[in-house]
């Protein structure tokens, strides 16, 4: 394993330099170079199995780096450098790092025995030890402010989609994150609900929130997007203005891969 | 507007499904021969069974009923419901335990708890049973200290495994083991989002196992339970061998007194299915509840399902064809009703 030393980019929101990562014999990240600066808006495209998705998962440790250096905030992701030594971060320690970094993802994954309103309360509760009261009302605020205050009292299976993916941000946001993370967020939606969860993901982009968004959606990506990255086979193919991206692709794979999808 | 349905299978819900639409189809329901002759076979067997207990004197049901209230029965019963509750109470603590235990990282731990499960459910409960209950042969003194060091309390096994302590160890050690395989099939059932939803909230993994995975894997870890539980009830018939006074054990007391053998096995058997039936609809009852959300139409119970098909042959025979549903019965029901309102 090679990480070098920690991140003399401490402005930095995401800084990654040669990022590995392998499933047993699946090479899938071959040295990710990336940076994202604080309240940066940053799409993520490319082909399925590019390792976007991979990549995402692993800025917030649900996947753990390989090689390379990694580091949110200017701290290594599930590591700590003492010396000149690393050290694995304990479960209590990556959950606490969690907490600045929201996520959400393609499938919504809302916790289907609790109601909108507890989706978005459990970790302020749990995690911060906030009071149910305090929680129970920020969770409210938060629901109003991605359309959803009526259903604060729905569980997930009678919502739509597009409610679930909204309640999914309200949920992340209850954490007050930093920095925030897509995982192809209306990849799973009906077409006519994808509008719902963009606009949601727009006017959080306009608040100056850090996000990271791997998607299919280059409109949004041209028009809410600070930088585009187009990955593919585990590296960063391009990486640019969204507008200059899409409109003039440099590299021959940016170009066959915009072809098909625009 | 009437129309001969083509096929008459259909024609219910094409109906149901368009209230104040169109006047409903008529058309004469599939004759279901095969059934009925079952059904008849069904109630000759039934007849001869309840024939043969009425006419036979050797059933003694007078001793039956005398026997049934007795003292000592009645303390049997409550002993082999304190056995189910406590041996079942042991059996889903442990289970937990040795699921999680299974589930972890490291192969030293998960491989204890399959050795545990594989020991357990690999021997005869009953052959369990024996061996606590002759533990003393093995270990004359037991002894309750520091591993390899200093021995805090010690004590005589002969008088710490009662038949009791050797029924509860036997029934609940055993019970664990399943309850195990059980408890893990239904932290499996979870879908791995859920955690990873969880973890990215920043829930450590213990919070994530108690908040997220088992609220939700009790749907899956409920009816087997149920399951056990009725079985357990039965089973601790066999603590009965061991010569502790169960529901069993009582009964084989009188029997081996009076020599009325039969009858009292009868009053035995009653109290287990009564026990059995109470539990069965417990069971029900809690299944339905964790079931909430999960399925669009519940399971019906048997008599809705009798009189769903009662109300869908006075009207159109559709009902007792359904998928065997509460909704199916239902639209049956309304099916006949409309087709009343029409006419």
């Amino acid at each position: 394993m090679t990480v070098t030393g920690a991140s003399a980019h401490g402005t930095a929101a995401v800084h990654a330099r040669g990022v590995h990562k392998s499933f047993g014999r699946l090479h899938v990240l071959r040295g990710v170079d990336l940076e994202v600066e604080p309240s940066q808006v940053l799409c993520i495209i490319g082909p399925s199995g590019s390792g976007k998705s991979t990549f995402l998962r692993c800025i917030n440790h649900l996947e753990k780096v390989d090689a390379g250096e990694l580091s949110v905030h200017g701290e290594l992701v599930g590591y700590e450098q003492r010396g000149s030594r690393l050290y694995e971060l304990k479960d209590r320690e990556v959950a606490r790092k969690r907490t600045e970094i929201g996520m959400v993802f393609q499938r919504f994954n809302l916790f289907p025995h609790l109601t909108a309103q507890q989706n978005v309360m459990l970790a302020p509760v749990q995690v911060k030890g906030e009071s149910k009261a305090t929680a129970a009302e920020r969770a409210r605020t938060l629901l109003d402010r991605v359309g959803l205050a009526d259903k604060a009292d729905a569980y997930p299976n009678q919502l739509s989609g597009g409610q679930q993916q909204r309640v999914a941000i309200a949920r992340a946001l209850a954490m007050q994150p930093k920095l925030m993370l897509f995982d192809e967020p209306t990849s799973a939606l009906d077409p006519e609900l994808v509008g719902e969860v963009l606009d949601v993901m727009r006017d959080l982009a306009a608040e100056g929130m850090t996000m990271i968004v791997v998607t299919h959606e280059m409109g949004f990506a041209r028009e809410a997007g600070d930088a585009l990255v187009f990955m593919d086979a585990g590296v960063v193919v391009e990486a640019g203005a969204p507008r200059a991206v899409l409109a003039n692709p440099r590299h021959e794979r940016t170009k066959s891969f915009l072809s098909k999808v625009l | 507007m009437k129309h001969r349905a083509a096929r008459p299978g259909t024609h219910v819900s094409a109906d149901a499904s368009a209230p104040g639409g169109p006047a409903a189809l008529e058309a004469v329901p599939v004759r279901h021969r095969g059934r009925w002759v079952a059904a008849l076979a069904v109630l000759l067997v039934a007849a001869m069974a309840a024939r043969s207990m009425a006419v036979n004197p050797r059933f003694q049901w007078d001793v039956v009923g005398q026997y049934l209230f007795d003292r000592a029965i009645l303390t049997g019963l409550e002993r082999t419901l304190e056995l189910t509750v406590i041996a079942m109470v042991i059996g889903v603590v442990l289970g937990v335990v040795l699921a999680v235990m299974r589930l972890s990282p490291n192969p030293v731990v998960a491989g204890g708890s399959w050795v545990y499960v594989w020991f357990f459910r690999g021997t005869p409960v009953l052959v369990q049973l024996l061996f606590w209950n002759f533990l003393s042969a093995l270990y004359p003194r037991l002894s309750l200290g520091v591993p390899f060091g200093p021995t805090l309390v010690s004590g005589s096994a002969t008088a710490l495994i009662t038949t009791w302590t050797a029924a509860i160890l036997g029934l609940g050690l055993n019970e664990a083991a399943y309850m195990a395989e059980i408890v893990r099939a239904g932290i499996l059932s979870v879908d791995e989002g859920q955690a990873e939803a969880a973890q990215a909230l920043g829930l450590t993994r213990l919070q994530v196992l108690r908040h997220i995975v088992l609220p939700q894997a009790m749907r899956v870890i409920i009816p087997p339970t149920g399951n056990e539980t009725i079985s357990m009830l039965k089973t601790t018939s066999l603590v009965s061998v061991i010569g502790y006074a169960e529901l069993l054990y009582a009964a084989q007391i009188i029997y081996s007194r009076t020599y009325q053998t039969i009858p009292l096995l009868i009053a035995a058997a009653i109290w287990y299915l009564v026990a059995t039936s109470v539990l069965t609809v417990g069971q029900y009852h809690l299944e339905r509840r964790f079931g909430r959300g999960s399925s669009r139409n519940q399971a019906a119970t048997m008599v809705q399902r009798l009189r769903a098909s009662f109300a869908g042959r006075n009207g159109r025979g559709a009902g007792a064809t359904g998928s065997g549903g509460a909704g199916a019965g239902g639209v049956g029901g309304v099916g006949a009703a409309r087709a009343e309102e029409h006419r």
